[in-house]
């Protein structure tokens, strides 16, 4: 979904089929995309869908945007593959993945991110928590937007919600609260 | 040299490029294939899963790792019999 709309859509698909489809469709080239683990991917795309439209290098400074992302599971899909390949040979690629904030820093490169970043782990979306950080970031940090939502990666489930916080508004702009967070959060899901 | 090709695709995960579109004394990294220091941890591990071969020195990574053939020439000449 973005903004409301169904944007793409493969009911019953494998994850790794999902996301090299979304990839294409997206018409991205970023060959690093292959090597990140799942989590990453998950982020990665829902962000890429989030700013199709938009240029956060065209609008801010990199220290200007910063990221507030939060999960369930962290990274404990690919640190249990981590520690399978460990039993033979542990695998370096996998093992830059066992951490949940390496999303955020995948986030930064794609798109020269410098600002603010935080990654917390939450049984559940916590909308009240994650408006009232991304608030705290705006209002202390000096930046002007911030990429915030939730991407869960687990034993091949996945869910991923973001949202962009922008400084002053427009005629399009939610008012950036708990309230509204959770009832776009819930609409996702609903749809 | 094919074989060793298929293990690199395979270990390093490469999707974004075809094997057919890389030669065998094609650079792996920068402007070759592009490949990182990760993919070079992970030349490594292959280097000793397949082929029971220990980099000694860690110096010498460049010259080996420059292309699939100066990787099949150091399998050679270092492979365990």
């Amino acid at each position: 979904m973005y903004n409301n709309s169904l944007f793409f859509e493969m009911p019953d698909a494998e994850p790794v089929v999902f996301f090299n489809d979304i990839y294409k469709a997206l018409n991205i080239n970023y060959p690093k995309f292959f090597k990140m683990d799942n989590l990453c991917k998950v982020v990665f795309l829902a962000v890429e869908v989030l700013l199709k439209d938009v240029s956060l290098r065209d609008k801010y400074k990199p220290e200007e945007t910063g990221i507030v992302f939060s999960n369930a599971n962290s990274s404990l899909d690919t640190d249990i593959r981590y520690f399978q390949s460990s039993l033979e040979a542990p695998s370096p690629a996998l093992f830059v993945y066992t951490l949940p904030n390496v999303a955020i820093g995948e986030l930064c490169i794609r798109h020269g991110i410098k600002g603010e970043t935080a990654c917390f782990v939450f049984d559940i979306f916590d909308a009240l928590f994650q408006a009232w950080y991304a608030d705290t970031l705006l209002e202390t940090c000096g930046i002007k937007a911030c990429i915030s939502g939730w991407a869960d990666f687990y034993d091949g489930k996945f869910e991923a919600f973001f949202y962009l916080v922008e400084t002053g508004s427009d005629n399009l702009s939610i008012k950036h609260n708990s309230e509204n967070i959770d009832k776009l959060y819930n609409q996702v899901w609903k749809n | 040299m094919a074989t060793l090709k298929k293990e690199i695709f395979e270990q390093l995960n490469l999707q974004h490029v075809k094997p057919e579109d890389i030669a065998y004394d094609q650079p792996l990294f920068v402007e070759g294939l592009g490949l990182d220091s990760i993919d070079a941890l992970e030349l490594i591990v292959l280097l000793q899963q397949k082929y029971g071969i220990k980099l000694a020195n860690p110096a010498e990574g460049p010259k080996i790792f420059y292309s699939i053939k100066t990787m099949a020439e150091y399998i050679t000449a270092h492979k365990k019999q």
